[in-house]
Formats: C-alpha cells, sequence, structure tokens
C-alpha cells in the first residue's frame, strides 16, 4: 500500500504518543521503585512483618516498621465493606431486572449511577459528620473500623450494583423465555439461568469493588481514628495503608519517608493483582 | 471538517493556550516568590504576617502551607521552600545545618471538651490516661464515660515536646484518635465530650475565646493562657522558629527581619502567642 | 447502562404454583427491602449536603475568596485553582490519550505486539490506587522535576492518572466507526490522514469527547493524588507554579482541620457534586447520542 508523506509523519506521530502514554506505567513504577529502596535496603524483607510496632523514624535502626496491624486495618475495612455491598448490590441488580416496576428500575438505576459519581472526599465528609458522630454514641470515639466500612461500602455498591446490572441485561433473553417454556419459576430462572449466565461480569464487579475498597483514602482517612492497631471489635479505631501514607507522607523523612513508598508499592501490587484477575475473567465473559 | 470536530479543537487549544499563557506569566511577571512550609501552629501567624509583607512590599509573593516542622526542615534541606516554619528545638545535626530564627514563644497545653466537669488533672492523672492505665472519667470523678484520648501523628513536634515533658515514650501511649495539626486536634475535641487532647496555648485560647466548646486545663497549678506563657509561669513552652538552608538574603532576609520586627508584634499577639522581646 | 425496552416481567405472565409462589415472593420483598434501604441511605446523603450546604450556596459564595480558613468567606480562588488544574490535566492527557486511541484502534492490528504492551500498561495504570499517584507525582513532578507544589504537579498527576480511561473510550468511540467509511475513503483514494481527519474523527467525535468528560469527572472527583502534588494554597493563583487548592481538597481541609468548617464543606460538597453530576450527564447523553449514530448507520 502506497502512503503519502503526510501518512508517514502522523503515523510517527501516533507511535510517539503512544510510547510516551505506555510509558507513563513505567515511569511510575521506576519511582517508586527507586524511592522505596533505602528503605528495602536498610529494614530489610522481615521486619515489615516482625517488628514489634510501627514508630518509624528517619533511620532505620531506630524505628519500627511493621505494617501487619494496617494490613488488617485495610483487609478489615475492606473486607466487610465487600461482605456488605455484594448483597445489597446483586439484590439491587435483581431488583432492577426482575421485580421493579420499569419506571422504578429507570429511576432506581439512575439514583446508583448518582451514588457511583460522589466522589470518596464527600462521602468522607458525609461519613464524618453524620455516621461518626452516630456511632461516638453509642461507643466512643466513633471514628473506627464499622464507619470505615460503612463508607466503604456505600462507595463500592453502586460499582458492583452497576456491573451486576449491566451482566444481567446481557443474559440472552432466549435463555429467559426457554426457561419460562420450561416451567421455571422467577427465582428459579435467576438462580438456575441468569446468575450462572452472569457470573462473570457479576465477578468482574466484586474485584473491581474491592480493588476500589482498598485503594480508597480519602474517606476511610476521614473516619477511621488512624490508630496503628490490629482491630479486635468492629468499634476499634483502625489505620489503613492508604490513610498512613496520606498522614504521615506530610512530614516524613529518610527511612520513613522510603518505607511510606514501600507501602505504596506493596498496596499497588494488590490493586493491580485485582484488576488483572477482573479484566481477566471480564474479557473471557464478554467473548463467552 | 465537521463542527463538533472544530469546537473540540477550538477547545484544545485554548487549554494549551491559557496553559501556555499562564507559565509564560510566571516568567515575564517580576514577582519574587518565597515557600514557607511547616509547623502547623506557625502557619495561620505567618500566613498573616506574610499577607502583610506583601501589602507593604510590592513585587514579591509569599506561599504559605503547614505539613508538621519535620516537613517544613525537609523542605528547606531539599531546596522545596525557602523557609522552614519549626516548633519545637533543633536536633544537634539540624542546627549544624541549618539557620534558625526566633519568632514567637508558645505553650503547650491539655484540653477538654467544655462540658466535661474535671477541672484539673494532676501531672500523674495525665500520664494514667495517656498511657491508658486510666480509661474512663469516672475514675477522676466525674461521672461515667470513656476517655478518648487524642494523639498527634508520629513525628508532629508537639508530640515530641509533649511526650519529653512528660517522661512519656512514644509506644506507650495509647491513643483513641490520631490526629495531625493543632486544628484537627481542636476540632476533635470539640466534637466528642470524653476526648483529651493537648494543643498549642496560642490555637486553643484563639479557638476556645471564638467560641469552640473546649476548655483549657491548667498544667501544673498554672493555668494556661497566653499571659501564663508571657510571663514565663507557665512550665510547658517553647519557641516558635522559621529556619532557612543558608544564611538568609535578599526577600529572605527581608521577610524574617520583617517578622521579627515590632511591626508585627500585634499579629503575634492576635494569635495568642509571645512576641520575642529583648 | 443498559435501559432495556423488553420488560422481562412478560415472560413471567401467569401465576405461579402456590408451591413456588413462596420463594418468589421471599426474593421480591428481600428485593425491595435492599433497594428500600439503598435509596434510604441515598437520601439521607442527599438531604444531609442540601440541608447542611444550601444556605451557603449564594452567588457570593461560588465568587468570593475563602477568609479565616475557609469558615468564611467563598471559594472563588478554589473554583479557579481547580480550573487550572483540570486545564493541565486535559492539555497534556486529551492529546496524548486521543494519538494512543487512534493508533490502537486505526493503525495497528490485533495482536500487533506494540499494540500489546500498550493497552497492557494502560491496564496497569487504570489499577494503581489514587494515593500511589500522589506518592509518584510528589516524587516525580514536585521534588525531582523541582515543580515544587503547584498547580503544574497536580496537574500533570492527574493527567497520568485519567490516560487510561481517556485512552480506552477514545479507543471505542473509533472502533464503533463502521469499516465502510474506511473501505469508501480507500476506495475513492484518500490519504490515510485525510480520511482520519475528514471521516474518522467527526463520526467518532462523541465517543472521543465522551472519553475527555469521564477524564474531567475522575480528575475534579480526586483529592488523594492532589494532597501532596499541587498542595493547599487556598490564595488565587497568579500563575500555574503557585500551589493551588483543589475543591476536594477544600473539603478535606475543612472537614478536618478548621473548627467550624463544616456549613462551608458541606456547600462545597454540593457544588462539586453538582459540577459532576453535569458532566457524568453530559458523557451519558453523549454516549447515547453515538449509539443511536452506530445503529443509524450499522
Amino acid at each position: 500500500m502506497s502512503r503519502s508523506r503526510t501518512d508517514r509523519w502522523l503515523l510517527v506521530g501516533l507511535r510517539a504518543s503512544g510510547a510516551v502514554t505506555g510509558a507513563v506505567v513505567l515511569l511510575v513504577i521506576a519511582f517508586l521503585l527507586i524511592e522505596s529502596w533505602p528503605a528495602s535496603r536498610h529494614v530489610g524483607l522481615s521486619r515489615w512483618i516482625t517488628d514489634p510496632s510501627w514508630y518509624p523514624t528517619s533511620s532505620a535502626a531506630d524505628g519500627r516498621f511493621n505494617l501487619v496491624p494496617m494490613l488488617w486495618g485495610t483487609l478489615a475495612a475492606a473486607g466487610i465493606a465487600v461482605a456488605l455491598a455484594t448483597p445489597l448490590a446483586l439484590l439491587s441488580a435483581v431488583f432492577c431486572r426482575f421485580y421493579a416496576p420499569p419506571t422504578i428500575a429507570r429511576f432506581y438505576r439512575r439514583m446508583i449511577q448518582l451514588l457511583a459519581g460522589i466522589p470518596s472526599v464527600v462521602y468522607g465528609l458525609w461519613g464524618l459528620t453524620a455516621l461518626v458522630p452516630l456511632i461516638q454514641h453509642f461507643r466512643p470515639p466513633g471514628t473506627s473500623l464499622l464507619a470505615g466500612a460503612a463508607v466503604l461500602t456505600l462507595m463500592i455498591l453502586p460499582t458492583i450494583a452497576l456491573l451486576a446490572d449491566a451482566a444481567l441485561a446481557n443474559v440472552p433473553g432466549d435463555h429467559l423465555r426457554a426457561a419460562a417454556a420450561a416451567g421455571l419459576s422467577r427465582p428459579g430462572t435467576i438462580r438456575g439461568v441468569v446468575f450462572p449466565a452472569a457470573r462473570a461480569g457479576i465477578f468482574t464487579g466484586i474485584l473491581l469493588g474491592t480493588g476500589r475498597a482498598i485503594g480508597e483514602t480519602m474517606a476511610v482517612l476521614m473516619v477511621c481514628g488512624n490508630i496503628v492497631q490490629t482491630p479486635t471489635s468492629l468499634f476499634d479505631p483502625i489505620r489503613t495503608l492508604t490513610a498512613n501514607i496520606a498522614l504521615e507522607m506530610a512530614y516524613a523523612m529518610g527511612d520513613h519517608r522510603s518505607a511510606l513508598f514501600v507501602s505504596g508499592l506493596a498496596l499497588m501490587a494488590i490493586v493491580i493483582a485485582l484488576v488483572a484477575m477482573a479484566d481477566r475473567i471480564g474479557r473471557g465473559y464478554a467473548y463467552a | 471538517m465537521s463542527k463538533p470536530w472544530a469546537a473540540f479543537i477550538v477547545v484544545l487549544s485554548f487549554a494549551l493556550v491559557g496553559a501556555g499563557c499562564s507559565e509564560s506569566s510566571a516568567e515575564a511577571g517580576a514577582t519574587h516568590r518565597i515557600v514557607i512550609t511547616g509547623s502547623s501552629t506557625l502557619a495561620p501567624m505567618i500566613a498573616e504576617i506574610a499577607k502583610r509583607f506583601e501589602r507593604d512590599h510590592d513585587g514579591v509573593r509569599i506561599d504559605v502551607q503547614a505539613g508538621g516542622s519535620t516537613r517544613g526542615i525537609t523542605d528547606v534541606r531539599s531546596g522545596l521552600a525557602d523557609i522552614g516554619m519549626v516548633s519545637r528545638q533543633l536536633g544537634a545535626e539540624e542546627r549544624a545545618a541549618l539557620h534558625s530564627h526566633p519568632i514567637a514563644i508558645d505553650g503547650i497545653c491539655l484540653i477538654t471538651h467544655r462540658d466535661n466537669p474535671v477541672a484539673a488533672p494532676t501531672h500523674d492523672q495525665i500520664i494514667a490516661i495517656y498511657s491508658g492505665r486510666v480509661t474512663n472519667w469516672q475514675s477522676l470523678g466525674a461521672p461515667p464515660r470513656p476517655i478518648t484520648v487524642v494523639n498527634k501523628a508520629q513525628g508532629r513536634s508537639t508530640l515530641e515536646v509533649f511526650l519529653k515533658h512528660f517522661a512519656l515514650r512514644s509506644d506507650q501511649i495509647q491513643a483513641s484518635v490520631i490526629i495531625g495539626g493543632n486544628q484537627q486536634a481542636i476540632k476533635t475535641v470539640a466534637g466528642n465530650p470524653g476526648a483529651i487532647g493537648y494543643v498549642s496555648v496560642g490555637s486553643a485560647q484563639y479557638a476556645a475565646e471564638q467560641g469552640t466548646p473546649i476548655k483549657l486545663l491548667p498544667m501544673g497549678g498554672v493555668p494556661a493562657s497566653v499571659r501564663a506563657v508571657a510571663e514565663g509561669d507557665y512550665p510547658l513552652s517553647r519557641t516558635l522558629i522559621v529556619v532557612t538552608a543558608h544564611p538568609s538574603t535578599g526577600w529572605t532576609e527581608r521577610l524574617i527581619d520583617y517578622a521579627q520586627s515590632p511591626r508585627v508584634h500585634d499579629l503575634i499577639s492576635e494569635h495568642y502567642f509571645v512576641p520575642i522581646t529583648d | 447502562m443498559h435501559d432495556q425496552a423488553i420488560s422481562w416481567h412478560a415472560a413471567w405472565p401467569a401465576p405461579r404454583l402456590s408451591a413456588r409462589r413462596n420463594p418468589d415472593r421471599f426474593i421480591a420483598i428481600t428485593a425491595w427491602l435492599g433497594a428500600i434501604a439503598v435509596t434510604t441511605v441515598f437520601f439521607w446523603i442527599v438531604v444531609d449536603l442540601i440541608r447542611l450546604g444550601g444556605a451557603q450556596l449564594t452567588p457570593a459564595f461560588i465568587t468570593n475568596a475563602p477568609t479565616s480558613a475557609g469558615r468564611a468567606g467563598g471559594i472563588g480562588s478554589v473554583l479557579v485553582s481547580t480550573a487550572l488544574i483540570l486545564g493541565v490535566c486535559l492539555a497534556v492527557s486529551a492529546p496524548l490519550g486521543i494519538a494512543t486511541a487512534i493508533l490502537l484502534a486505526e493503525f495497528t492490528r490485533e495482536g500487533n505486539r506494540y499494540c500489546t504492551a500498550i493497552r497492557r500498561s494502560l491496564d496497569t495504570l487504570a489499577g494503581v490506587p489514587s494515593i500511589v499517584f500522589g506518592l509518584f507525582g510528589y516524587a516525580f513532578f514536585c521534588v525531582y522535576l523541582r515543580m515544587g507544589f503547584s498547580i503544574l504537579s497536580g496537574g500533570l498527576t492527574l493527567a497520568c492518572m485519567v490516560l487510561p480511561i481517556l485512552t480506552r473510550t477514545a479507543e471505542q468511540g473509533l472502533r464503533s466507526v463502521p469499516d465502510e467509511y474506511r473501505y469508501a475513503a480507500a476506495a475513492v483514494g484518500m490519504t490515510r490522514t485525510q480520511t482520519l481527519r475528514q471521516l474518522l474523527l467527526p463520526a467518532a467525535m462523541p465517543g472521543l469527547v465522551a472519553g475527555v468528560v469521564l477524564g474531567v469527572g475522575r480528575a475534579l472527583a480526586e483529592t488523594a493524588a492532589l494532597l501532596y502534588t499541587s498542595g493547599y494554597a487556598d490564595r488565587m493563583p497568579s500563575s500555574l507554579a503557585d500551589s493551588g487548592r483543589s475543591l476536594s481538597i477544600h473539603i478535606y481541609d475543612l472537614a478536618m482541620n478548621v473548627p467550624g468548617g463544616e456549613p462551608n464543606a458541606y456547600a462545597t460538597a454540593l457544588v462539586l457534586v453538582g459540577l459532576l453530576i453535569a458532566i457524568n450527564a453530559t458523557a451519558v447523553w453523549l454516549g447515547e447520542r453515538w449509539t443511536h449514530r452506530k445503529l443509524s448507520t450499522a
């Protein structure tokens, strides 16, 4: 195929842009690695889990660098949020597709879309001024795992609900008509036909929701109380890995600063693994 | 070329030109920029001083950002900031590397919610509360209510001064809430009737007089007030300083001289700190 | 989101056998209860936003500068900083993202290795948590490139963050243009540059704009990535090298650090949510237009 000169230049320009776009992620990873190098060298590998506590200082020798309580904090908040949001989100999707009258379904769907569009700092503000005083009334101090998990639930519910709803919508109408013709009841159809067909889409939603819950910073920073401890009750204040970075980055120096980059790198690895998993399942689903 | 495409190009080029313009204006404008970061205790007062300095002098723009004393020191050393605000004593190594300039004196006091009936916990009671041995106000003769211990984040200078005074170690403290700056501590205590926290006397007195529902507890029998700090009776006080990486010159020197001069004493007093007069 | 025209209620017109009605009724009741619970919380949030922020929301609030640490005054300078941050973000991410989308959609075959690499790296970038972008932006733009806490640093950090969503949406927009366009252009001997400029880009415009709009929405909602890149200063910025506070950071600061800051935090939140709703509505509207076009030409 013969190409004009402008075509060649265009292609060069596009290739260059593509290269820059592709390089961004390498740049991000490179800088995280460079910045986390001093701490990984000075603190070693085992101290992140064996140190008695988290009292970072600018030189690794005097500080203590146990990230495990914050990892538990992150996992507890995200875990509870996913456990609460998933059933609610699936109910929402089933409600929209099978039980709600069309007008209500449309209204409900728009509302979920709106919820998905509320920024995390606004959820944090609301959690801090509405939920925390409420919890504080029963069990001070109020800033707690419970508050964090509740806010996260609200934040990931729309993600899971919208993806599940889309997955249910993509179940071929023939399946449903066949199920009805075979005399299957509505719940029987949902359980036996619709959910299996929409499984991949639903899992994608749950994984993306989990990723969002683990990576979320502002809302948990505002409502969790930020005490470094392994939570033993719902009313315990906790600090998540993300909140730790946001809280301490302001004045961290030396190995302490570098340690925050290490936790950033760890977070990134977890979330990317989840997103990659979601992507794989989602793609298989799209081609199935 | 179709209409939406043209419109898109126009919008995009506006964005680009806009970005370009403001960039070139930054270079073309003769304004000198001074960046100040550091202690959240000092930041509001320094911001006011900076505003007055800008008003009195043309061609200078001052950005003040709070982030903690250590941040101020880090930023000055890395060159991100011209001046660092510091509300604790400098370490030996920091003293050798930086130039410090005293600005004002401040005390640190404990605060509780205004409705808390406990008037004056003793030195030992405060240690007991902060180390988790006492967890309910009932033990101090008040109606039963769990104590919410508000502590500062690791690396904050108020925390260091506080720990030193009460001879506590960081890992002994059993906190229920960790906060960053003074304002956040005041806000947390004001919103929780069972809370106790410690902040700059200046910030606390300012907030209390603005109507924030907090109460300043006396320290060692001396009521916490700016006057007690000024008279030197108050047991827990510190000098607020600003630091520079090099002997200050030009605008930076003029600004620091200005901040140390009597021309800003009214601003210092307005923020409930004590001007240095000698 | 698919608003399907077919109602599936029609699939079960007749009443079920009584033995089978119970599970159906059980699910129906649970689904309604779940939906009511979610709706209740939604209205709780919305009512709080309007109740606590509505009173402050006056024209003066939009234009005035914040005073007394944001407790009083308005959000004028904050809005300007936000717009500048978004401007920087778009000026960099839109050309890059759209050019990459063109490359991926028009100039490479499926399975091309270069292309797969770009796609994979975009997917990875999409998964990076925003606070990690903040760490990167601080280390790279603020410290390494010596931009300091500035609107420039913040905008560039956000540009990295929105690249994946922008590129992906734009690529889908281009792919939705029917191949007939390309064959016809080739048949009349147009060069690929001409085809792109005169046919494909205009046809894919709603998709491209939707990508940009989604990117703006994401950037506008972001806080964590800006905390340590664009900084906190709430003054009117005089250049892109100044620190500037975005709407989201203003809300965070008022809520966390300013005693008595809640009313203005809520008013600012109301402004931010309003802007985001407008932006999302635009994206949905563009998406619908684009689907219509796709259907009508297919």
